[in-house]
């Protein structure tokens, strides 16, 4: 399946991009591109516990059931206000 | 009325929106860009949302707050871009038929709104560095 991903604030910086396509396997679960993006760079093994994943916009638990076409965004910890 | 906007807040419109005549009174929280933190200058803050889900996220905790007490107008207004210092960046005005659930509400969106809604700001210090506001990662934190 492809999922559109979104990243913001320092998770975009580590990443170094905002939006991706990814393709991953047919049961994907939300944790699942904290472990590409672990693959793509290290140092997001560090952020994983204080990351929160969004599918079309609501938070999730890490064991949520990804489809195809949802978009994932990588919350990192917010400081609006 | 829930807004994100690049410009300027305008404190009066917001107040102005939540004054209904059921209303004996209205409680506003306004935050504003600090010229410190912890113990560095900062110049001004810049402001990032995941738009779409942020406006969600505040019309949820306006739902919650609206269970919670019987509160009328309400209005969140949060800036987006740089905010230099002494502008504000949030205004929440709440208002209700007693001073009390304004209060109490008031109190409850500015920390809900803190806690989940997706903006996240970068502190642009005068010596012209900048940073994500309280970005660590989770090991380091714990250290801390």
């Amino acid at each position: 399946m492809k999922v559109r991903l979104k990243l913001f604030s320092v998770a975009r910086d580590l990443a170094g991009f905002h939006e991706l396509e990814v393709e991953l396997e047919q049961k994907a679960r939300a944790s699942s591109v904290l472990d590409v993006l672990v693959q793509r760079n290290p140092h997001f093994k560090d952020w994983k516990p204080s990351l929160r994943i969004a599918v079309n916009q609501e938070y999730v638990h890490a064991d949520h059931a990804l489809r195809d076409g949802d978009e994932v965004a990588i919350i990192p910890p917010v400081s609006g206000g | 009325m829930i807004s994100l906007t690049l410009h300027p807040i305008d404190i009066g419109a917001a107040i102005n929106q939540v004054i209904t005549p059921t209303s004996g009174g209205l409680n506003v929280f306004i935050g504003t860009t600090r010229n410190h933190s912890f113990a560095r200058e900062v110049k001004l803050l810049e402001y990032e949302a995941y738009e779409p889900m942020a406006l969600h996220t505040i019309e949820q905790i306006e739902r919650e707050a609206r269970e919670k007490w019987p509160i009328y107008g309400v209005a969140i207004v949060h800036r987006l871009g740089r905010v230099p210092v002494g502008e504000a960046s949030v205004v929440i005005a709440v208002s209700a038929a007693h001073r009390n659930e304004a209060f109490e509400a008031c109190r409850f969106l500015i920390d809900t709104l803190k806690r989940e809604v997706p903006i996240w700001k970068r502190e642009h210090f005068v010596d012209g560095t900048s940073e994500w506001s309280g970005a660590k990662p989770a090991k380091k934190a714990k250290l801390s």
